[in-house]
Parts: C-alpha cells; structure tokens; sequence
C-alpha cells in the first residue's frame, strides 16, 4: 500500500518531539515550577559536594568565637558568614552538610517507601478480593494514625537515630503510595491493551510490570516528589523531637532543637535551620505541582 | 472442505450479579445456546444490538472468559482452561477502539514483538525484528513506523498495527470485535479490504462480530443473528439479507440505511425495548417487540430450526 502519503511523509523527514522534550514544555510553562526544580538543583549540588563547599568541619569548635553572629550584625565576621552556635561550630558549614542529611532521606524514604507501595498496590489491584481487601484494610490502619505519632510510637520502640527514623517514616508515607498504585491498576486492568497483552499469553508478573505498570507512573512520579519533601519535614521534625538524628549530627531538626534555648540571645541558630527546611520543602513542593501538571494528560492542551 | 477451525456447540455464559451482604446474587444469561462452526478462510458474522451478548461470545473464543455451558473446540482441540496456554497462539482478537487496545508506552516494534517474545522463547532479537517488519509491509505500514508510539498515528493506521499484532502469531482464526465500528466511513473500507486480502493471503477464518449490516454484507460468509444472548437466525450471508425469516432479523435489515427512497419507507419500526437480561421473558425473547406476537410465543420459547436455514421463530417469515 505505497499511496501517495508514504511519499510525501519520505521527502519531509518529521522529526517528532521526544517524550522529554514535550514533557519540558509543559513543566515550562509553570514559573513557579521551574524555580522549585532550581533550588532543588542547588541543594542537590550542596549536599553532593558538601565536603567541597563547606568552609569547615561541621563539627569542628571555635571556643573563642561562641554565638557569634552573622556577618552583618555587630560583632559578625567573614570568618564565619552566618555565625555559629552555642559550641562555635560554623553554622554555614553545619547547614551546608544538613542538606547531605536531608537529601539522604528524603531519597531513602521515598524509594523504600515508592518500592514497597508500589509493589503492594500492584499486587492488592490484582489479587483476589480477599487478598485485596487484607493489604487496603491495614493500609487504612496506617492511615488512621497521625503520622508523626506514629513514626514516633516507631521510633521509640526501634530506638532513636537517623536510620530508624527515616525507616519509620517510610512505613509512615507508605500506604499513600498503595492506594494510589492499586486505583490506577484497577483503572488500567479492564482496558483493551491488558487483555490484549493477556490474548498473547503474558502471565501475571509481566502484566503487572510491564504492563500495567508503565501505565500507572504518572501520578506515583508526583507522588513520589512530594513526599521527598514529607520525608524531610518529617525527619527535622522527628530530629526536634530527640528521636532523629542524634547530636551532633548537622540535621537541620537536631540542630533546632538543640538551639531551642538560645532562641532570644541568638536568633539566628534557631532561624537559618528553619529557613533551609522552610526553603527546601517549599522548592520540592512547587517542584511537585508542575511535575503533577506536566505528567497530568488531563490537564495537557494539544 | 478443510475441517473447521472452530466448532461451538451450544456455548452459554452467566454472570452473577449483584449479591451484596444482604441480597442472593442473580444470574444474568449473557450468551446461551450458541452453535457455529467456522472453516479456514471463511468470515462467520455475529450480528445483533448493543448488549446482545457478542463481546462476551468474542470473549469466550478467544479463551480469556471460560464458557459456563457448552463445548468450544479449536483446531480440533476442545478448549478447557488448562488447555488455554497451547491454544492461545491459534486464536487472537481485533478490539473495537483502536486507541484503548494498543499500550501508550510500547513503540511500534515492541508492541510486535511481544506475542513472540512471550510465546516463541528460542526466537533471536533480531529474528523477531525482521519478522515484525515484514508484518507491517504486509499491513501497509511504513519501515520508520517502527519507532514510534501509538499516539502519533491516526486511528486507521493504529487499527493496522492492532490487526498486525494479532498476526504476528501465526493464527489460524482471528476474532474481529466491532474492528471497524470506531473508525472514519473512508476508513472503514481501507481496514476491509486489508482484512479481506489478508484472509486471502493467509487463509484465516473471521469471526466478525458487528452491528452495521453493510459492513456484514461486504465481508461475511455467513451469518448469525444474535437477540438477548441467543442465535435467533443462522446461515449463508446471501439467504439471511435476500430471505430473512425472523422477524428480528427484518427488523435489523430494514433499519439499514438506503440510498433507494422507496425502500426507505418499508422500514419496521420496533416498539419497546430490549429486555432485561436479568428477567428474561419465558417464552420468545423477541415477543414484547414483534409484530406478529401471539399466545405461543409468550408461553413456548422457540428452538433454532427450519429450512432453508434455521431461524428461531414460530411463524417464520417465507
């Protein structure tokens, strides 16, 4: 059937947009999208090259430079840019290797919890109903705790530290990704293309997987995105509780509570931990909405 | 004549409906008493309106819903679930909406490949490749066609790459779901005539389930009239549209759209609606819509006989 549009399609060679490309389009067009994937970049570099940037140890004392402030308050120097704390520790140097911290779990979380939930929904979307209901009705138990307690119940019992912690908060953020998975699997199961992977002889595991499972990414990619920033908030708040990472780590929560007392001598030990969490989360957050809105074909106008 | 690829001998299927905490489930006869066999290079054509019981029939051929009555043989094999596996390669399906039976993230070769990645596990990559694009020669698709994903084709050229997947392994009967319902008029006669030459080709038998008689009447062999999950008329195409004898089937063929006005006015309209499926009248299922209803057809039903060709009617037409 070589008609006349297979000849014209040969002489103008169509050079389609990839994926990645149209997918940047969309996220483009979101201003306060690209921002949040700016920031996000820039804590991305500080924590992977954090030893690099970081002008000391972060846990190296200056006893004769205790509380001092930054550089443009009274007493302030270059020395140390945004002052240090109570035990003369750079506060820079410190903030610069929290981001490591939080960057770590955010990552670790989100992939544990991404992996497990994934894999549950899947499984619970096709399963029999009884299985089904099993994995849905412990999920909704999770849910009906309030996360930080329960993360802190969690902690608690595994006793506290960074690990146990990020653990915790990844059986926490778990369920959401679930529910999430098992309603696309469940919307995607009864299409054409799954019973025509079926009519070809593709057993279970490859219709979940490969089948099924490509189809399903969009929102657990958002999702995914948004819980990073869950995750650290919920690390620092774990921290400011004593049940995260221990002193003297430089996590950003660790390093609020252990200001907590200074907080009217010396504003900024307590305000430059907040400010890097508040500034992060809100960059993942924004960064969050326009991935959501560019993955979304719903909202994509063509 | 070649032995058939299908017989199937009074093939039924229920569904229960229903049955929450605190009400029995219902039964719901989707398809009952179906019989057909179907020959190497013929089209058999399942006719009949919206939620007659086709797809579950297509369904059922295609071995992905067990029959609940009845026997189903392919190729001489009878196809009981644990027999599926090795009759799959035999019998594969055409769907209706060229856009919800390919999968978005497969570019064109994977989508190709897949049957015989599954099926045929000693085959090379590159075995698979060559034999993928020799399908879409024979298809009409182009050679750069093969990189793409589905959503950069029209929905004529997808329905080609779905008739090509369901060739790539090697079946001996295809089952056409409403292949052509979901597509342009111009279309619709391009996928047609692709089917049509590739039948010839390939000697593949067609089930082709449709609602659209002109469509029936250009492609099919034979015929079977479906109404409330039943055959109510079987037999060679050219008798049933020349020689009705159901009144169902007048009906359908009167509502066929004509381009000759005088015979536009002999259309019979039915009063009333189909049945419910869940409460299906005892006698004659076609009997609260027929113009010629008397006391039998409600109380008896009717059997599939008579000659020329059998037709499940007390007073046939002829």
């Amino acid at each position: 059937m070589a008609d006349a549009s297979s000849q014209i399609a040969r002489t103008v060679p169509t050079r389609r947009p990839g994926r990645l490309s149209e997918f940047w389009r969309y996220f483009r067009e979101n201003r306060g999208a690209v921002m949040g994937l700016y920031v996000f970049a820039v804590f991305a570099f500080v924590a992977v090259f954090a030893d690099l940037i970081a002008p000391y140890d972060p846990t190296a004392q200056f006893r004769q430079h205790v509380l001092q402030p930054p550089f443009w308050q009274a007493g302030g120097s270059w020395q140390f840019p945004l002052g240090t704390d109570p035990l003369g520790r750079d506060m820079l140097s410190r903030l610069i290797h929290g981001a490591r911290f939080s960057f770590f779990v955010g990552i670790v979380v989100v992939v544990v919890a991404a992996t497990g939930g994934v894999i549950m929904g899947l499984l619970a979307g096709f399963a029999p109903k009884w299985l089904d209901t099993l994995i849905m009705r412990l999920m909704d138990i999770i849910l009906a705790f309030p996360t930080l307690l329960l993360a802190l119940v969690l902690v608690a019992i595994l006793g506290p530290s960074l690990i146990n912690a990020m653990i915790a908060i990844a059986l926490v953020l778990q369920p959401h990704y679930v529910r999430l998975t098992r309603a696309s699997v469940i919307n995607e199961r009864t299409k054409d293309y799954v019973t025509s992977a079926k009519v070809a002889g593709a057993g279970l595991p490859r219709l979940m997987f490969v089948t099924v499972l490509p189809n399903c990414l969009a929102p657990i990619i958002v999702q995914a995105a948004l819980s990073f920033s869950t995750a650290i908030l919920d690390a620092a708040a774990l921290g400011f509780l004593g049940m995260g990472a221990q002193p003297p780590t430089p996590e950003w929560g660790t390093m609020l509570a252990e200001a907590r007392e200074f907080i009217l001598r010396a504003w900024w030990v307590v305000t430059f931990p907040g400010l890097a969490i508040l500034v992060t989360v809100l960059a993942i957050n924004l960064m969050g909405d326009g991935l959501r809105d560019a993955l979304d074909p719903k909202l994509k106008r063509s | 004549m070649n032995a058939p690829v299908v017989i199937a001998e009074d093939l039924g299927r229920d569904y229960e409906v229903g049955g929450g905490m605190f009400s029995r489930p219902q039964t719901v006869r989707a398809v009952a008493g179906a019989s057909f066999t179907l020959a190497p290079g013929k089209t058999l054509a399942i006719v009949g309106e919206s939620g007659c019981g086709k797809s579950t029939l297509a369904r059922m051929i295609t071995l992905i819903e067990e029959p609940t009555s009845g026997r189903l043989t392919i190729d001489g094999i009878e196809a009981t679930p644990d027999r599926w596996a090795e009759l799959r390669t035999h019998v594969q399906i055409v769907f209706q909406d060229p856009y919800g039976s390919l999968n978005l993230r497969q570019r064109v070769g994977a989508i190709l490949e897949e049957p015989l990645k599954i099926n045929r596990r000693d085959m090379s990559a590159k075995e698979r490749q060559e034999k993928a694009r020799e399908m879409m020669r024979l298809v009409g698709l182009r050679e750069e066609h093969y990189d793409r994903y589905p959503h950069m084709f029209s929905g004529g050229q997808r329905q080609r790459i779905a008739v090509a997947r369901a060739l790539m392994l090697e079946p001996k009967l295809l089952v056409l779901d409403e292949p052509v319902s979901a597509l342009d008029l111009s279309i619709q006669s391009q996928i047609l005539n692709l089917l049509i030459d590739l039948q010839e080709r390939l000697q593949l038998a067609y089930l082709f389930i449709s609602h659209d008689l002109s469509v029936v009447k250009h492609i099919a062999d034979d015929v079977v009239v479906m109404y409330l999950g039943r055959p109510v008329e079987a037999g060679p195409k050219d008798e049933v549209f020349a020689a009705p004898r159901h009144p169902y089937t007048k009906a359908l063929l009167s509502a066929t759209p004509s381009a000759d006005p005088a015979l536009r006015k002999q259309r019979i309209k039915l009063q009333g609606e189909l049945p419910s499926p869940l409460a299906v009248p005892p006698g004659c299922p076609f009997a609260p819509r027929c113009w010629k209803t008397q006391e039998k057809c409600r109380a008896e039903r009717p059997w599939l006989e008579g000659e020329p060709h059998p037709a499940a009617c007390f007073f046939p037409e002829n």
